[in-house]
């Protein structure tokens, strides 16, 4: 069930991240959900988009570095502690979140936000066991 | 000073024939390299007869002498070695230059003569701010300032508060350390309200890396005094090879022990005087590890005649670069295969990177781009970041000096079609 993100290297320099989105605005690509993690000298720029292996190809063919990473896409309820209640739950068996980012759009009500751990399976083994919704690509891809 | 300072040309010849005609048998008997090498070009020490057939004997250069490290060029029982510096390089790499007894009262006499050729005598407080240790910078000067019986402070490089305690407390009339050292002190005094110029400081002695003649005049401003270029390598003896006196107009060489020639770097045939080539010394009167005709990769030109200074000793130009890739980076030797052994000990890293040297605050910073590729990639910046701390600590260990590395896109270093582009220079000197 985990869904495949897409992570593209980019360099810190002016017009950079323009050249990105040109790229997949050609190749059709629509991206639900992003985000961007940067140092000084460069960036990471993770992707959840409707067809993550083509995005992905369309990114190394124009020279980048460029790769799918399996992340996990939970339903989170949208009140004040929904997100904190996950994460107490992960950390009481020890689910170590590399990092995590929301989507804009909601799904029946709730938030989604992106999860990247340590072991996907484990930690969808977990969600399931919580009764935390779990979402596909194709569902993501429908909204 | 020394009366080989000011001798009548054909003396100096007569000087630097006698001493050659001692050296080459002595090589020849005590150094299995230097036999197997004269063997090889088919000459012994018979044919030798003259200071004019040093032409005829064999070359040795860097890389000969990392091949018989450690002992492979010692011409004497290890028990008469005093004391062993090492030129930096890849750990395993170094050149060895050790010194007999006779070795170090020659450095400490040449020494002494640069310190004096600039003025410097008993009465003066040499602050020697050239690191001691491995490197001949430290001890040279230490050497030399006591062989004039100069009072020398050994603060060694760093350091920079106490490096201006030091100037205003002690009296300190004399400054060496490397020539952006000195740009920096002044800097630093003055960002800390001091005036460089309530020192007691008269003249520096600046070497171990490449500078100019602006350098010179914004050491000189900056610092209120009389900066001189002072030039040496390891594999000779250290600082005090050559250096200016109060004319600043090239370097007057220690031409009685160290000979100097100018070759045409790709032939190897002798150049005549004014013309700028590589610099070949041979050590006349070392013991511990004397060498015949060492290629210094450095490209220079001789001039002889007296000086108005009063010495004869030939002189050489400002050094005009290199012959070789090498950089010379805070006074460390960088070769940029060096670092590239570095980077493919990495097995991810490709071999596409290029060098970035530039000079912030008077400091030299070298900067390692590596091109990011599928295999290194990860999508956690802190992995990322952990490949530059990783090859930073590996460069750092193998050069022995801080490199910054910095992971960039593919294809962003330029290709070419024949020699890569390594080096991007930015210092302006």
């Amino acid at each position: 069930m985990a869904i495949d993100q897409v992570s593209v290297f980019i360099e810190n320099r002016e017009g950079r991240l323009a050249e990105v989105s040109r790229l997949l605005t050609a190749k059709g690509v629509n991206i639900r959900a992003l985000s961007l993690a940067d140092t000084a000298d460069f960036g990471v720029l993770r992707l959840i988009v409707n067809d993550p292996a083509s995005c992905a190809e369309a990114l190394k063919g124009a020279g980048f570095v460029a790769r799918t990473t399996e992340v996990i896409a939970l339903g989170i309820e949208d009140q004040p502690g929904g997100l904190d209640a996950v994460l107490g739950f992960f950390a009481e068996h020890n689910v170590n979140v590399e990092y995590m980012y929301a989507f804009v759009e909601k799904t029946e009500g709730k938030a989604i936000v992106v999860f990247k751990t340590r072991d996907t399976a484990a930690t969808e083994a977990l969600a399931r066991e919580k009764n935390i919704p779990i979402l596909t690509g194709d569902m993501l891809a429908k909204l | 000073m020394s009366e080989n300072e000011y001798l009548a040309r054909e003396k100096m010849r007569a000087l630097q024939q006698e001493r050659l005609l001692n050296l080459v048998p002595r090589l020849y008997e005590k150094v299995a390299f230097y036999r197997k090498r004269m063997q090889e070009h088919r000459i012994s020490p018979a044919d030798i007869h003259s200071l004019n057939d040093i032409t005829r004997l064999p070359f040795t250069t860097k890389d000969d002498m990392r091949e018989v490290y450690p002992y492979g060029l010692l011409a004497v029982p290890l028990a008469e070695i005093e004391e062993i510096h090492t030129s930096s390089g890849t750990t395993g790499k170094v050149v060895v230059a050790a010194y007999t007894r006779n070795d170090l009262n020659i450095w400490g006499e040449v020494m002494g003569r640069t310190l004096a050729m600039g003025g410097v005598t008993e009465k003066d407080v040499v602050q020697n701010a050239y690191g001691y240790g491995l490197f001949t910078g430290g001890m040279g000067a230490h050497y030399g300032g006591q062989h004039i019986h100069a009072t020398v402070i050994p603060i060694s490089g760093g350091n920079t508060r106490r490096q201006l305690t030091f100037l205003q407390d002690f009296g300190s009339t004399a400054l060496t350390c490397t020539p952006s050292y000195a740009i920096y002190l002044a800097e630093a005094a003055r960002e800390a309200g001091l005036d460089p110029k309530s020192f007691s400081l008269k003249y520096g002695f600046f070497g171990a890396e490449p500078w100019s003649e602006g350098m010179r005049q914004e050491i000189e401003r900056g610092l209120g005094i009389k900066a001189y270029d002072i030039y040496g390598l390891t594999e000779i003896i250290g600082p005090g090879v050559a250096s200016e006196c109060t004319e600043q107009n090239g370097m007057h060489v220690n031409e009685d022990h160290f000979y100097p020639e100018i070759i045409n770097p790709d032939t190897g045939e002798a150049l005549p005087d004014g013309e700028k080539g590589e610099l070949v010394i041979t050590t006349l009167s070392k013991t511990g590890t004397p060498l015949l005709r060492y290629r210094t990769r450095d490209i220079t030109y001789l001039t002889r005649g007296t000086c108005p200074c009063g010495r004869t000793t030939v002189r050489m130009h400002r050094l005009f670069g290199r012959t070789d890739d090498m950089l010379i980076i805070r006074g460390v030797n960088v070769f940029p295969s060096q670092i590239e052994e570095v980077l493919l000990s990495f097995k991810m890293v490709e071999p596409h990177y290029q060098l970035i040297v530039d000079r912030k605050d008077s400091l030299d910073r070298l900067e390692v781009q590596v091109e990011m590729n599928e295999a290194l990639f990860s999508d956690e910046v802190r992995n990322l970041e952990g490949i530059e701390r990783r090859i930073e600590s590996a460069l750092a260990s193998a050069l022995l000096l801080h490199a910054r590395v910095r992971l960039v896109e593919p294809k962003a270093i330029p290709r070419s079609e024949g020699k890569a582009v390594r080096i991007v220079d930015k210092r302006v000197l």
